[in-house]
């Protein structure tokens, strides 16, 4: 969030407008109309001497309470004194007497945003365009004041305090505006001297001014745990470990393999113990492809994954602890008539993480002078 | 007017959809009335009043201050006034922006603007929801894709539509495997327990619903952690993005308390999928009558004592805590032979389709006599459809089941514990919390 002592810098160009357009104002309406003592005023102003100019123009103003240029710049010499309160009181009541007049708005407008209410610098600011749709200094005032609105906006939508980059913004926006609404004879001279609008990175020292840092990221969430912690109440605390972590069950069907016939393991028994032993020693070494090479295209993936997803998942599997070991104990073997193979067997996986034994059993068919996984499955 | 053009332009690009004037008054008669406003918000955009857009979310604003979204589009819409825009949440034009939070608003409103467009319809159906039980007087459903869920009200026995809110789940998504991977799990869970405001701090808002994961199907599938709840949100913000929490279900405050109305303890089916698949009601009624057919069926083959006409329902895959076909059908055998008569009835009947699975948690209260024992207990079957038949692939108490006894697991130390325990099936049933 923007607060009162960061907004200070970013005041300075929009003062400064204040002060450009208070003295157009005036120098052009002197000519018609303003006496010597207003002039006097005036000049007292110009040269810092705020205490004796408010003297002159309350002189003036108890002769001519309701002149409109005594009580403007009345309000212009209570601003530069920094009594806000006092100043917002007579623009306030010149708005109210001369709701024609844009420039005691803009002023306001001014007033506002110095104190961080850019939401009433903005109405001051509409208002002054409504009365006088030419008004440059207004236009640029309010550019900057929707530029600030909108970043303390996304402040609030990101939870972050910008302050520092949006006195840099302000730059920006200046720049942005120029040559948009036509203004008077020194508006249009500024814009011929200022700089591209391609320059924005190029910020004069001044205008970037780094502010005080306080309580920035203050706002930003912490990252917290979503492990409800309660001040009374505990979640249920039940740590259930994985009986077989990576295992994959498998839902298909289940052919009740027979007792083994081949106690004596006949060479087609070895080739498929070999197999599973290879199986193991792939997994162990935690390589992927060697592992995945084992499975038969038509494998029947668990739970119905597709064969692209079932595979990611198992690289994630294999890769994710430090180390995995995976031994086979007492493989039995079937082979049926149809050419497949079941192998029945102890599975001891253990990982940094987990260990867990069970029994195991995958179906394996032929396939280009391999022996490959058709079906893998905990239990029978 | 340029500038106009350009936001509506930057908020087409985003939600990359039809036009919101499509949305009928009819259908959002009982939406979430901050989405409403919302809606109220980007309607005013496309007609390029892009004041009255302002006055508009000045409005939601001030309803609720903490909506972070809404501040996003105010940023837009001010800034639309002094520059073209480029973008839904030009932020990055007044500030180094942290582009994950920005992009987190970004989905949710997404997610939120296309809920306001996709309105679920009386005629569609989830397909999990076959059939409720008379306790379970509503069903939550939630469609993770879409970061939503939904409110399903029990007329004799069928869903009906009632409500739906905008969540947050899991940072890393869905598909919970172990601990501590940020996902929010994708199955069949039941509320558990109602921790009020009191009782926890304000990072979980006005209260908390935790769910029983992990349940007996997460344990089988080797899945761990806990601790998944539904909750609220922290005081600082209305709501979170899509994806932010550990694997919680978030709602904003407002909308847990709405949601609260339909929750009973234990009584409450959640059901978590990737993405709600809707069916007809006639093929939802289908389906319920063939499983519902395949039950009774069951139940009058086992009053038989034909122990094959009984065993007849199960899979060779079926497994009971611990006891797999062969065990069970031996033991079966030997059990129903020694029968002179046996009378069951069932009541309570609730069907459950599990996301993902291709097989229907089925619960029950039953009534068990015999000529030597009886007992009522909770039961919970897993029925799968094998070669177009419904099979039966687990069995056990329903522990886990809306409205019954609760059980509760040993907490185990070490993981080898652990593994050792789950083998056993050791599980105490008592009074759990």
């Amino acid at each position: 969030m923007l607060n009162s002592s960061a907004l200070r810098p970013a005041l300075g160009p929009a003062l400064r407008k204040l002060g450009l357009a208070v003295f157009i104002g005036i120098a052009l309406t002197s000519r018609m109309a303003l006496g010597d003592e207003l002039q006097e005023a005036d000049k007292l102003l110009k040269a810092g001497a705020y205490q004796q100019a408010l003297e002159r123009v309350d002189k003036i103003l108890t002769s001519r309470p309701n002149d409109p240029q005594a009580r403007f710049l009345k309000g212009v010499i209570l601003t530069e004194q920094g009594d806000d309160k006092d100043a917002v009181t007579v623009f306030r009541n010149l708005t109210r007497d001369y709701p024609e007049l844009p420039e005691p708005y803009n002023n306001l407008a001014v007033i506002y945003a110095s104190r961080g209410e850019y939401e009433k610098a903005r109405e001051a600011l509409e208002q002054s365009i409504r009365t006088h749709p030419s008004y440059a200094t207004a236009y640029e005032n309010l550019g900057d004041v929707y530029a600030t609105l909108a970043g303390r906006a996304y402040d609030k939508a990101l939870q972050i305090d910008s302050t520092n980059s949006n006195a840099q913004h302000k730059l920006a926006l200046m720049r942005e505006l120029i040559g948009g609404p036509p203004g008077s004879i020194k508006e249009a001279q500024r814009v011929a001297a200022a700089p591209a609008p391609g320059a924005l990175a190029k910020a004069t020292p001044e205008q970037a001014k780094p502010v005080a840092a306080g309580g920035a990221g203050n706002n930003s969430e912490p990252a917290k745990p979503e492990q409800p912690k309660t001040k009374q109440a505990t979640p249920p605390q039940t740590k259930t470990a994985q009986a077989t972590p990576a295992a994959t069950p498998s839902a298909g069907k289940a052919p009740q393999p027979g007792q083994s016939e081949a106690a004596g393991a006949a060479p087609p028994e070895r080739a498929i113990v070999a197999t599973v032993e290879n199986w193991a020693k792939a997994w162990s070494r935690q390589d992927a492809d060697a592992y995945l090479a084992f499975y038969a295209k038509d494998f029947d993936t668990p739970r119905g994954q597709s064969r692209a997803t079932w595979e990611k998942l198992r690289r994630q599997r294999l890769k994710a602890p430090k180390e995995i070991s995976v031994t086979i104990a007492s493989p039995e073997v079937h082979v049926a008539a149809n050419g497949t193979a079941t192998v029945t067997f102890r599975q001891t996986y253990r990982s940094n993480l987990i260990r867990s034994t069970t029994t195991k059993t995958l179906v394996l068919e032929r396939s280009g002078g391999r022996w490959l996984i058709r079906e893998e499955r905990v239990g029978r | 007017m340029g500038r106009a053009i350009a936001l509506r332009l930057a908020l087409a690009a985003l939600l990359a959809c039809a036009p919101f004037g499509r949305v009928l008054a009819q259908a959002l008669r009982d939406h979430d009335p901050l989405e409403l406003d919302l809606s109220g918000v980007v309607n005013a955009v496309e007609r390029n009043q892009l004041d009255l857009a302002l006055r508009r979310v000045d409005a939601l604003l001030a309803a609720h201050p903490t909506f972070r979204l809404g501040y996003l589009i105010r940023g837009d819409l001010l800034l639309a006034r002094t520059r073209p825009l480029r973008t839904f949440g030009n932020a990055a034009a007044t500030m180094v922006v942290p582009n994950d939070k920005l992009e987190g608003l970004r989905a949710e409103a997404l997610a939120r603007l296309r809920a306001l467009r996709d309105r679920p319809s009386s005629t569609r159906m989830p397909q999990y929801v076959l059939q409720l039980s008379p306790e379970e007087k509503y069903a939550l459903v939630v469609d993770s894709k879409l970061s939503r869920l939904y409110v399903f009200q029990n007329v004799d026995g069928l869903p009906r539509y009632v409500a739906d809110y905008y969540v947050t789940l899991g940072k890393r998504g869905v598909d919970k495997m172990r601990e501590g991977d940020e996902k929010t799990p994708i199955g069949v869970y039941h509320v558990t327990a109602h921790l009020p405001r009191q009782k926890l701090t304000d990072f979980y808002g006005v209260g908390a619903f935790p769910l029983n994961y992990p349940n007996s199907w997460d344990r089988s599938q080797g899945r761990s952690g806990h601790g998944i709840w539904l909750h609220g949100t922290p005081s600082d913000t209305y709501s979170r993005p899509p994806r932010a929490s550990n694997g919680c279900i978030v709602l904003a405050n407002p909308d847990l308390e709405s949601l609260a109305r339909f929750v009973r303890i234990d009584q409450t089916p959640v059901i978590i999928a990737d993405q709600i698949d809707w069916t007809s009601a006639a093929s939802l009624e289908a389906e319920r009558r063939s499983l519902a057919a395949a039950v009774e069926a069951w139940r009058r083959d086992w009053q038989s004592r034909d122990a094959a006409r009984y065993l007849s329902h199960y899979s060779r895959r079926f497994h009971s805590d611990g006891e797999d076909y062969a065990q069970w059908a031996a033991h079966k055998r030997q059990v129903n032979s020694a029968k002179a008569w046996i009378k069951v009835d069932l009541s309570d009947v609730s069907m459950l389709r599990y996301p993902r699975e291709r097989f229907v948690v089925v619960s029950f209260t039953q009534d068990y006599r015999s000529n030597n024992l009886s007992n009522v207990m909770s039961k919970k079957q897993y029925w799968a459809k094998e070669g177009g038949a419904w099979k039966i692939i687990y069995e056990g108490p329903a522990g886990a089941g809306p409205g019954r006894f609760k059980e509760r697991y040993e907490t185990v130390r070490s993981v080898q514990a652990a593994g050792d325990a789950v083998r056993r099936g050791r599980r105490v049933h008592g009074l759990g919390g």
